[in-house]
């Protein structure tokens, strides 16, 4: 598994299992959904004159068999009156679906407000993103004359990334992406306090919870490496090529970049009403109300060095009940730093 | 999944697409196979095909065709139905694709996947419309509707996740202008207040999901964090009842809501030779101490909150004045002792 430097801190990125049915699965489809397929299929094959059934059925996300079903079903809708007429020809002999005759709906339907504001939202928090080049201002234009009126609702939401001071890093990072470059750079890791100096090959550049990082090959590490942007204190692009090794596994972002593993030491917390937001800010495995808003809290972690930093932090708000050795190693970091006031 | 079904809304949509005038239930039913002789049953399955075909966003109007009509009839109009022509360039085409991977796992990923779907099919991606067959490297994630040669190129890769069950019904509400109401529970309380919202707008900031707009029960403008509510966010009024102020600016309302303080004070720090990178960040002075220590001012905003964030140092970090801070670090010390 990949993971980022074990800072601690970072959010917890929670992709649950919504949205799209992975393309070629078998599942129920209602009736409005699968005529919102048809309605995309005759416009899809109008505007390329002649496709192949098995790219039509890959871009549909259906089997060819389920595509053929389509295709019947389109091509055997008769209207009775005034006269009987069948309004769509097609044929898919040969392996190839010619549409002849589209009648009305050879062009797909309006985007709805969800759709436009989904691709709208999407791309203005990519326009957000230093370096991004002039291509996501011309999509924005185009897309809101072609959605119209449906386009309104995508002013209702917005997406803020980053504090402002990671700005000139990720436009050097992208600088550094674009030519292939290797990055020197010194990054801060609150959760140790410390700050450490290292060679990285660039990958990619990760937009994840409002926060941007620099996911790449660390060369002193030997390992892919996230470094969030606003905690690198500089960086230089330097003049040698970037050389990603090929097992360097790129994060799977959907699954979360601070995935707990099972050799994580096991943290049990108390926290009281004030320290309460602990349990929202970090990954927590469990999470048990205590009354007068008083949490239980269980969570994984690599380094402990940030549960002890927090928990002197809150004073009596947090209460480690296990492991009792990092209980003990904390109360001794409170008598060290008290002594300093003897 | 009802093939009858689809066949008949299908035909119902190029018939009423095909028509200049405004046609009746009684013509439409003429016209349409599957609909029952007995009238009843008609009216009530022609009602529900109405109710899906206008939530697919098939603009279905209703009309008459002169005023001596008796019942009104419907008509698509097919300047409100088409997608206009759009056509992107290559570079456009690739931007769309990273966009549309935003919702991967999020609430709006199906109308992503929709909203391309329904692009690629005017040929709008133009350049990059090209067949499909090129193997991606296994274990690529797969933007939906977009061929494989379309698929991002490493560089940039943004998302957006809705963890939160309140942003699905706030954006509704917001797309639609209806009120909510629902329980929101404030930091640090167990118990829930009950809260009537006109919502004007979600902003995420910093990676968190807010709403604003008029909260009916404080009469007054309010932010709410979409993690802090507890339970089913329900709509409490039609839609097109709420009316966003021209002047309301909801992304500045949850930054100006999230506000860092000015850092107007002074402090005096011995720091740690080689320790506390997180207060020298922000130091307005450094001079070596003697015995391993540097002497560091800084500038902070508010002593409970700089005085825990110092403790987090533990014995790296001593505050040497001002007194309340000192005080302050002592006693969230002797806390942890407690």
């Amino acid at each position: 598994m990949t993971r980022g430097d074990p800072a601690g801190a970072q959010p917890p990125v929670t992709g649950g299992p919504r949205g799209a049915a992975p393309p070629g699965k078998p599942r129920m489809v209602t009736s409005a959904e699968r005529l919102r397929r048809l309605l995309a299929l005759v416009p899809y094959v109008v505007s390329r004159k002649v496709v192949g059934l098995a790219e039509t059925a890959a871009a549909f996300g259906v089997s060819e068999r389920e595509l053929v079903d389509d295709l019947n079903l389109v091509w055997c809708v008769e209207l009775k009156a005034p006269e009987p007429y069948c309004p769509i020809d097609l044929s898919y002999e040969g392996g190839e679906i010619v549409v002849s005759q589209a009648e009305s709906i050879a062009r797909p339907l309006r985007l709805t407000a969800d759709e436009a504001s989904a691709l709208l939202v999407a791309l203005r928090m990519l326009a957000e993103v230093p370096g991004e080049g002039s291509a996501v201002a011309r999509v924005i234009a185009k897309l809101e004359a072609a959605a119209g009126a449906a386009a309104a609702a995508s002013a209702q939401v917005s997406i803020q990334i980053d504090p402002p001071n990671g700005r000139e890093v990720a436009a050097q990072v992208r600088a550094a992406l674009a030519d292939g470059r290797r990055v020197h750079l010194r990054h801060y890791v609150p959760g140790r306090d410390e700050a450490t100096e290292r060679d990285v090959d660039p990958m990619r550049l990760l937009v994840v919870e409002g926060r941007t990082y620099l996911e790449g090959w660390c060369r002193r590490a030997e390992g892919v490496r996230l470094f969030r942007l606003d905690r690198v204190l500089d960086l230089t692009v330097l003049d040698v090529p970037a050389q990603v090794p090929d097992e360097a596994e790129p994060v799977d972002v959907d699954q979360g970049l601070f995935r707990p593993s099972a050799s994580d030491e096991r943290v049990e917390l108390e926290l009281s009403a004030a320290a309460s937001w602990v349990a929202e800010y970090y990954p927590c495995e469990s999470v048990t109300e205590l009354g007068e808003g008083r949490l239980r809290a269980v969570l994984r972690t690599p380094d402990t060095r940030w549960v002890r930093r927090r928990v002197l932090r809150h004073g009596e708000g947090i209460r480690v009940v296990s492991p009792a050795a990092l209980a003990e190693t904390i109360r001794a970091d409170a008598a060290a730093a008290l002594a300093l006031y003897d | 999944m009802s093939k009858r079904r689809t066949e008949r809304l299908l035909s119902i949509v190029v018939l009423l697409l095909s028509s200049r005038r405004y046609l009746t239930a009684e013509e439409i039913r003429a016209a349409v196979h599957g609909y029952p002789g007995q009238y009843d049953a008609f009216k009530r399955m022609f009602e529900r095909d109405k109710d899906e075909l206008r939530d697919l966003g098939i603009p279905l109007e209703t009309g008459m065709n002169n005023p001596f009509d008796d019942e009104p009839g419907y008509r698509i109009r097919r300047q409100d139905y088409e997608l206009p022509e759009i056509r992107l360039e290559a570079d456009e085409a690739a931007v769309l694709g990273i966009a549309a991977r935003v919702w991967q796992s999020a609430e709006l990923a199906g109308a992503a996947a929709g909203a391309l779907l329904k692009l690629r099919a005017a040929g709008a991606l133009g350049a990059l419309e090209a067949p499909g067959g090129e193997q991606r490297p296994s274990g690529a994630p797969v933007a939906p509707g977009l061929d494989d040669d379309q698929q991002p190129r490493p560089g940039i890769e943004p998302r957006l996740t809705t963890a939160e069950p309140a942003f699905g019904p706030l954006w509704e509400a917001v797309r639609d202008r209806r009120p909510v109401t629902f329980s929101h529970k404030a930091q640090g309380r167990s118990d829930a207040t009950r809260r009537e919202l006109e919502p004007w707008g979600v902003v995420n900031w910093r990676g968190r999901w807010y709403v604003a707009g008029h909260d009916r029960t404080r009469n007054a403008t309010r932010v709410f964090r979409l993690s802090r509510i507890d339970g089913p966010v329900t709509m409490s009024g039609p839609a097109g009842s709420v009316t966003v102020p021209p002047d309301a600016d909801v992304r500045k309302l949850v930054k100006d809501w999230d506000v860092a303080p000015p850092r107007d004070h002074e402090a005096v720090l011995r720091v740690r030779a080689g320790a506390g990178y997180g207060v020298r960040r922000y130091a307005t002075s450094v001079t070596a101490d003697g015995d391993g220590w540097d002497r560091v001012a800084v500038q902070f905003a508010d002593v409970p909150w700089y005085a825990g964030y110092l403790a987090s140092f533990g014995s790296d970090v001593m505050v040497v004045g001002p007194p309340d801070l000192r005080e302050a670090v002592i006693s969230r010390l002797k806390g942890v002792l407690a």
